[in-house]
């Protein structure tokens, strides 16, 4: 198998702080890998290191060959990233077939005149660009609600919606921050296996953050653990939860009777009620 | 928390619009508007002010019982509404009472007698309790307003605003009917006095609109079902109709509207066209630019330089060839701003442009620069546009004899702004439904997203400022020959704010909204003269209102109306 992306050394500093400390990562092609790690461990922070939101300040990341610490964010996206947000960044006042229309910016090409004479280029580009919006639209589950602004979607569906923006960039490697927060129990079921589909389907490589543990133990191919910004711990699920030095990275922030998965239901209960 | 008293509360109400309508009275805008009627012999504006403050505090009054008793009472509504309106009025009254005693004028300069006699309606300081009289009245009938059945409400409202309307405009529409014949004319003095309307219009105007509106609401839907059943010819021969309707009265009315109105309406004309300019940049894009006057005196100085035959004269050439050239020298500036200052944020991006404007003021006005672009005496002698060959420029001062038709008037330079406003609003209008349109609109709501999903936001920015800088240019290029010279002077900050203001008041992002946010605030204030001088407070309270009743702005653009019309569904279906 083949690796996809490649960090070496990774590491981001806020100041006194370092929210991610020399961290090496591998993800390879066309598998489901997760990071997880207690709160304010630098997860989100890695990800904007992959995706070039904030500049990583030491380190590598190669992704297929290509170096990208020195390219802008929408030069990573044309690369073949594209990713979700921990709370829910869609276009709130844009409907929802356009927030999945400005994802395939990247692919429609004509310019401001052509547009402004309207010539059959662009109507044809147009034409393409919205059935296929559409399609994604439905391939997430949101059929006929292209209409509805996106702040006026239910938290769920603007869940998908940010998903299927995401798909619109075409990505070979799709980053999703906690995407199951906030959900109830049913609809976490089914995002594990849309999130399966994805992979098995589209061919998508998915690197997850995750907090809740019956979602990352059940998918993820691969687990990477962060604590305080370093890595503790890499290897499979059943791995992951026999060692101890992660078990002891959670329980010293919960109670000391806590087990972990419960400790983490706890979290993201505390997160769902924050993001709503 | 202990529910207040809603009797105590609508007193309050009484007493902070009492103080509102003195803060008016202290300003002088009562006794200013006292000089012009709304309705004639019957009311005039000043009071009309003051009624309205007292309807209000009613109508407030009234909806805080409703919501401290968590229903309509409608007893206990119209109590409010009439405690509120009275205490209003016992506060004016007390103003009255004390200014017959004090000399209040030595702190308030416009606590003058016309003013007590405006408030007594000319009956003396003896009569004064007709004011909380009026004010319990007032106020009880913006109780009632509340309370009634959305099938009368609605109505109402709409007559009552086409009536205020009426009679803001009415100089207007008396001198259009005036100019078209002897049987029109008669019928403008019947409906529209001196200034306002005269009893008669008000009466016609009021139950006009109450019959349409009740026949819509009863046949509205049959009519409209009646159009979408319509074959797609007969659909598309209906909007051509109404296009055609519209030019017709958009291209008309400077012809009949005398030289005074056809000025007003050029000026609204070229405001709705930097407006529109400005609605790429800041409603599209929501790059905040304070500077834009700045593109306007580059276009209007590159046209001057190019075609004045005065001193500062350089080519001589004829408008048509200046208008591309400063549009393009303007675009040009526009990046040449844009590339260092686009990388700012928000409020930062404000000022940054803020302090451009300034610059280019200040330096074209600059004694320093006096000897290309005039200084403080300016450039004049802008030669006006000829269609038809232009006769050879002689001398300096003397202007090139015009072989065909001269586009001198300002009605005449009115057809050549509307023309460049249809063209740029469709141009504005392609642009929205394009690639760059939705780039635009989501680097206005994140533009962290944006260029994480692919969007060049340094690229994408940059034209939008391009092409507001362009407009913007093409504004000034207009104005230019309008005025026929240009002086720093005119190329004020105030320009610039005005612009953002009727973007704001029209609606963000709204192509119509221009025109609507112009017409309300360039083209009432100097329709009504007595408006005009307390135009920057009308202007702070108009956007305050607006932000908090009306955030969307006065014509909301296309997804904001369809997105309420979705909820509108929603909730209808759940009803
Ligand atoms: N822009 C910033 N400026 C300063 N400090 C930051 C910034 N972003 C993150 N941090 C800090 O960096 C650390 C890592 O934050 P990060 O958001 O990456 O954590 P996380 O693992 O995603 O946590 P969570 O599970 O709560 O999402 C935290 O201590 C946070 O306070
Ligand atoms: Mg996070």
């Amino acid at each position: 198998m083949t690796t996809l992306l490649t960090a070496t050394k990774v590491t981001k500093r806020f100041g006194g702080l370092v929210a991610v400390n020399a961290v090496d990562f591998e993800i390879p092609e066309k598998s489901i890998v997760s990071m997880i790690g207690p709160n304010g461990a630098g997860k989100t922070t890695f990800f904007n290191c992959i995706t070039g939101f904030g500049k990583c300040d030491e380190g590598e990341i190669i992704f297929e060959g290509t170096p990208t610490q020195r390219l802008r964010p929408d030069q990573i996206s044309r690369l073949g990233i594209s990713r979700t947000y921990q709370n829910i960044r869609l276009f709130a006042e844009m409907s929802a077939l356009e927030n999945i229309l400005v994802g395939q910016h990247i692919f429609l090409h004509s310019s401001w005149m052509s547009a402004v004479i309207g010539t059959p280029k662009v109507h044809q580009e147009e034409r393409i660009a919205l059935a296929e919006a559409q399609r994604l639209l439905d391939f997430v589950g949101l059929k006929g609600q292209g209409d509805m602004m996106a702040r006026n979607l239910p938290y769920g569906a603007q869940r998908r919606l940010e998903i299927a923006r995401a798909l619109a960039t075409k990505p070979k490697l799709l980053l999703l921050d906690e995407p199951s927060a906030g959900m109830n129990p049913r609809e976490t079921e089914d995002l594990t296996a849309f999130i399966r589909q994805l992979r098995d389907e589209l061919g998508i490589t998915i690197f997850l953050i995750e907090h809740h543990m019956r979602v990352v133990m059940g998918i993820s191919e691969h687990i990477t653990v962060l604590d305080y910004g370093e890595k503790i711990a890499e290897g499979t699920p059943a791995e992951i939860q026999k060692n101890p030095r992660v078990i002891e990275a959670y329980l010293g922030r919960g109670a000391a009777t806590e087990g972990m998965a419960t400790a983490h239901e706890r979290h993201s209960d505390k997160t769902n009620s924050k993001l709503r | 928390m202990k529910k207040e008293n809603f009797l105590w509360s609508a007193v309050k109400t009484g007493l902070i619009v009492g103080v509102v309508a003195i803060f008016i009275c202290f300003v002088g805008m009562v006794e200013v508007f006292s000089k012009r009627d709304v309705i004639e012999k019957l009311i005039t504006l000043g009071q009309f002010v003051l009624l309205a403050a007292m309807f209000s505090a009613g109508f407030i009054a009234s909806r805080h019982t409703s919501s401290l008793l968590e229903k309509n009472k409608p007893v206990s509504n119209l109590v409010a509404g009439l405690v509120a309106g009275l205490f209003t009025g016992l506060v004016l009254a007390l103003l009255v009472v004390v200014g017959a005693e004090v000399n209040l004028r030595a702190v308030f300069l416009n606590a003058t007698t016309t003013l007590y006699d405006v408030l007594t309606l000319d009956k003396g300081v003896g009569n004064v309790w007709i004011l909380p009289l009026i004010g319990a009245v007032a106020g009880l009938l913006g109780a009632a307003s509340l309370l009634l059945p959305q099938i009368l409400r609605r109505p109402i409202t709409q007559a009552l605003v086409f009536v205020i309307f009426m009679a803001f405009f009415s100089g207007l529409f008396r001198v259009v009917m005036i100019n078209q014949g002897s049987d029109m004319s008669k019928a403008a003095k019947y409906l529209f006095g001196q200034t306002g309307l005269t009893l008669e219009g008000t009466l016609i105007f009021f139950l006009g609109v109450i019959a349409v509106s009740m026949l819509w609401s009863y046949k509205g839907k049959d009519i409209q079902a009646g159009v979408t059943r319509l074959p797609k010819a007969g659909r598309l021969s209906l909007r051509v109709i109404v296009y055609a309707l519209i030019a017709y009265v958009a291209l008309g009315l400077p012809q009949v509207s005398g030289p005074f109105i056809a000025q007003v309406i050029v000026t609204v004309a070229l405001f709705v066209l930097m407006g529109l300019g400005l609605n790429i940049t800041l409603g599209f894009a929501g790059l905040l630019d304070l500077g834009f006057v700045a593109f306007y005196a580059i276009g209007a100085y590159t046209v001057g330089l190019l075609t004045s035959y005065g001193a500062f004269g350089l080519q001589h050439i004829p408008f048509w060839v200046a208008v591309p050239i400063a549009v393009l020298v303007a675009m040009a500036s526009g990046a040449m701003l844009g590339l260092p200052v686009l990388g700012i944020r928000g409020d930062y991006l404000a000022i940054a442009t803020l302090g451009f404007g300034e610059i280019v003021r200040l330096l074209a006005g600059s004694d320093f620069l006096a000897p290309f672009f005039g200084g403080p005496q300016g450039i004049i002698g802008i030669q006006k546009p000829c269609l038809g060959t232009l006769g050879p420029f002689i001398r300096v001062d003397v202007p090139r004899v015009c072989n065909g038709l001269e586009l001198g008037k300002p009605q005449d330079i009115y057809y050549i702004a509307v023309v460049s406003a249809v063209i740029i609003a469709f141009v504005a209008w392609r642009l929205r439904e394009s690639r760059l349109g939705r780039a635009w609109m989501a680097i206005r709501e994140d533009e962290d997203v944006a260029e994480a999903l692919g969007v060049n936001l340094i690229q994408t920015k940059l034209l939008a400022y391009m092409l507001g800088a362009a407009f913007a240019g093409l504004g000034g290029a207009i104005f230019a020959t309008l005025i026929g010279s240009i002086f720093a002077t005119s190329m004020q900050l105030i320009v610039s704010i005005n612009v953002v203001s009727l973007i704001i008041v029209g609606g963000m992002g709204s192509i119509p909204g221009v025109i609507v946010g112009a017409i309300a605030l360039i083209g009432l204030p100097e329709l009504l003269r007595e408006v005009s001088e307390f135009r920057f407070l009308l202007y702070g309270a108009t956007l305050i209102i607006m932000m908090l009743a009306k955030p969307e702005g006065l014509w909301p653009s296309q997804a904001t109306r369809r997105e309420l019309h979705h909820t509108e569904v929603e909730a209808g279906v759940k009803a």
